[in-house]
């Protein structure tokens, strides 16, 4: 055990536990760090390439890549490299928006659902199941329709279809957690609700939470990509990973590249962050400590 | 005036085969520093009952229908939630069954003891890290203030056990509510842990209410004993008339029904039949189908529960009109 220093705040316990638990997890540090590349690479790397990611010039389109594109260019003569960074600006800020909005409400929806039970949670779960119904093409049109193509929109969209799931396996989750004599002890010692929601049951489901972030992250970018291929999404000249494995899928026989890199960026974040997921799953699970 | 008085306390739930009374007209009284013991069999609602004063039966089902528990001029049963979370952890105390699962896995031990001093008591976080290595010493655990960073895992049943029941006596409570807090421990850390409620009870004035199905612990833990049968109270009294004046015929039987170390092939007494069912609950003593000493009138109308000898009440109408001696 490491002890910790005494004038550590009460509930920072479980944090700087698990922070120190992640980093001796070197696959989840070698993950966390490449996907932090990733975000830096494609952030500041189209301040010093030359090209814009709207400029255009057929005179060298579906071009190799080479030492002027190291991508290569796209059928419009645009330089690959810097609409796959471009692109991953726009794919890593929807993917962990998206998935920060869904888990933040289907966290606080299920937890709340199921701790209350009764007619509130029959209620709340009525209401998620119609929100299921909804479908999902005509949701987002309806959003856009009524508030113009708004880039945050993308986020609202998705969030606010992703969350469903995560409310119902947190929902299931906080059920059987109520029933756990620790819960009834934290109510016997009088302890206000928002407590017992707070310290109690949200770090219980942690493990579980982290798990299907990882999976919403690649979900929602490919959603973005979906959204963005129907028109919805994100708005040409602009680019996102999606959009541009897209274009490539469709060019794949004469220009393979275009697929490739865009492909590549993207398998290569979403391995990083379901190794770093894993860790920090394992982190965050006091039982799970060898020390 | 009595430390907790409860009078006619009802709780049922409502399930898809009926209503369930699960405790029914149950009452009692509890004095500063005295033990009493709550004794039945699974399901007789003993559990039920302390759940109720402690306010974690879950409504809906569940349904406080009747009955007042007043603890210094309070109603436990009916008043604003706030006011009795103030009173929750503080002043009444609960120990639960299974050590195993009233810890939070995810906190470590020492943040979770002292929990109900920084809610209830507003001290500052050295103050109450102070009080939880004393009480974790209290308790008999060595070493306590490294294993304040412990997390439940790293502790074993007995030791889980120690600190619930440190968390428990944390903010010096007035009562103890002890539901089985050793059935799932075994024998020999039992009687250490019982030792442990004892001596800590004596130094502290405390009352303790404690269910258990174990006669064994009653007889020599015990001040007064409730001994509970379908939701109902058959019989109360001091635990030596209990053991030696049964007044009801369950008791009897319960009491017959010990497994003593005796040589082998003595065939074990057992109670014929089982608990009825608490939907269909008959109109006379709910013990009538099983009852040896059982006689017509038994099942015809419910029996109240009478003093029939000074300090000793039963719920035996034979017994009551002097019909059965049953030591």
């Amino acid at each position: 055990m490491v002890i910790e220093p005494e004038s550590e705040e009460p509930g920072s316990s479980l944090w700087s536990d698990a922070r120190h638990r992640l980093f001796k997890n070197k696959l989840a540090v070698f993950g966390g760090i490449t996907v932090l590349l990733i975000g830096l690479v494609c952030l500041l790397g189209p301040l010093v390439i030359s090209y814009r990611e709207s400029d255009q010039n057929l005179q060298i389109a579906g071009q190799a890549p080479s030492a002027a594109h190291w991508m290569g260019t796209d059928n419009l003569g645009r330089d690959l490299f810097v609409r796959v960074l471009k692109g991953g600006q726009i794919s890593m800020l929807v993917g962990l928006c998206a998935t920060a909005v869904s888990l933040t409400i289907g966290v606080l929806y299920g937890t709340i659902s199921g701790y209350f039970g009764g007619k509130l949670d029959a209620v709340m779960m009525r209401f998620v199941e119609i929100m299921y119904a909804m479908p999902f093409a005509i949701f987002v049109v309806l959003l856009m329709v009524f508030f113009g193509k708004n880039f945050v929109l993308l986020f609202v969209a998705i969030g606010a279809v992703e969350w469903l799931t995560m409310a119902r396996i947190i929902r299931g989750q906080v059920l059987s957690l109520r029933q756990q004599e620790f819960i009834e002890a934290a109510i016997a010692l009088g302890l206000p609700k928002h407590r017992i929601i707070f310290r109690h049951l949200i770090p219980n489901v942690m493990g579980t939470v982290i798990v299907y972030a990882t999976l919403t992250i690649p979900s929602v970018m490919l959603l973005e990509g979906v959204l963005s291929f129907l028109g919805l999404g994100i708005q040409p000249p602009r680019s996102s990973w999606g959009v541009l494995i897209q274009e490539g899928a469709t060019a794949i026989e004469e220009y393979p590249w275009q697929l490739l890199f865009p492909a590549i960026f993207f398998s290569l974040t979403l391995f990083s962050l379901n190794f770093f997921g894993d860790g920090l799953r394992d982190a965050l699970d006091p039982r799970a400590s060898k020390d | 005036m009595p430390l907790l008085d409860v009078r006619h306390l009802t709780t049922a739930f409502h399930t898809r085969a009926g209503i369930v009374r699960a405790v029914n007209d149950v009452s009692f009284t509890l004095e500063k520093g005295e033990t009493l013991g709550l004794v039945g069999e699974s399901g007789s609602g003993k559990s039920v009952a302390c759940y109720s004063l402690m306010g974690l039966v879950p409504q809906p089902p569940g349904r406080i229908e009747s009955g007042t528990a007043l603890f210094d001029g309070l109603d436990l049963l009916h008043n604003d939630p706030t006011r009795l979370r103030s009173i929750r952890g503080k002043r009444i105390s609960m120990i639960f069954q299974e050590p195993m699962t009233s810890l939070n896995p995810y906190l470590r031990i020492g943040d979770q003891l002292i929990e109900p001093l920084l809610i209830h008591e507003k001290i500052d976080r050295k103050t109450a890290v102070a009080r939880g290595i004393a009480a974790l010493e209290e308790v008999g655990i060595q070493d306590a203030a490294k294993r304040m960073k412990s997390y439940p895992h790293e502790f074993s049943g007995g030791m889980r056990q120690r600190v619930v029941i440190a968390m428990a006596l944390i903010t010096q409570p007035e009562i103890l509510i002890a539901d089985e807090p050793t059935t799932a421990l075994d024998v020999t850390i039992q009687a250490q842990i019982l030792e442990l409620i004892r001596s800590l009870q004596k130094s502290k004035g405390m009352a303790v209410i404690f269910v258990t199905h174990d006669l064994g612990i009653v007889s020599n833990f015990c001040d007064r004993v409730l001994v509970m049968y379908a939701g109902r109270v058959v019989e109360t009294g001091a635990v030596r008339d209990i053991f030696y004046q049964p007044q009801h015929p369950y008791n009897r039987a319960l009491q017959k029904s010990i497994p003593a170390l005796q040589p082998k092939g003595k065939e074990l007494y057992t109670i014929p039949g089982a608990p009825p069912s608490l939907t269909q609950l008959p109109p006379g003593c709910p013990f009538a189908p099983r009852c040896e000493f059982v006689v017509e009138k038994c099942r015809e109308t419910p029996v109240p529960l009478l003093e029939t000898r000074p300090g000793h009440s039963s719920a035996c109408l034979r017994v009551q009109q002097g019909e059965l001696q049953l030591s």
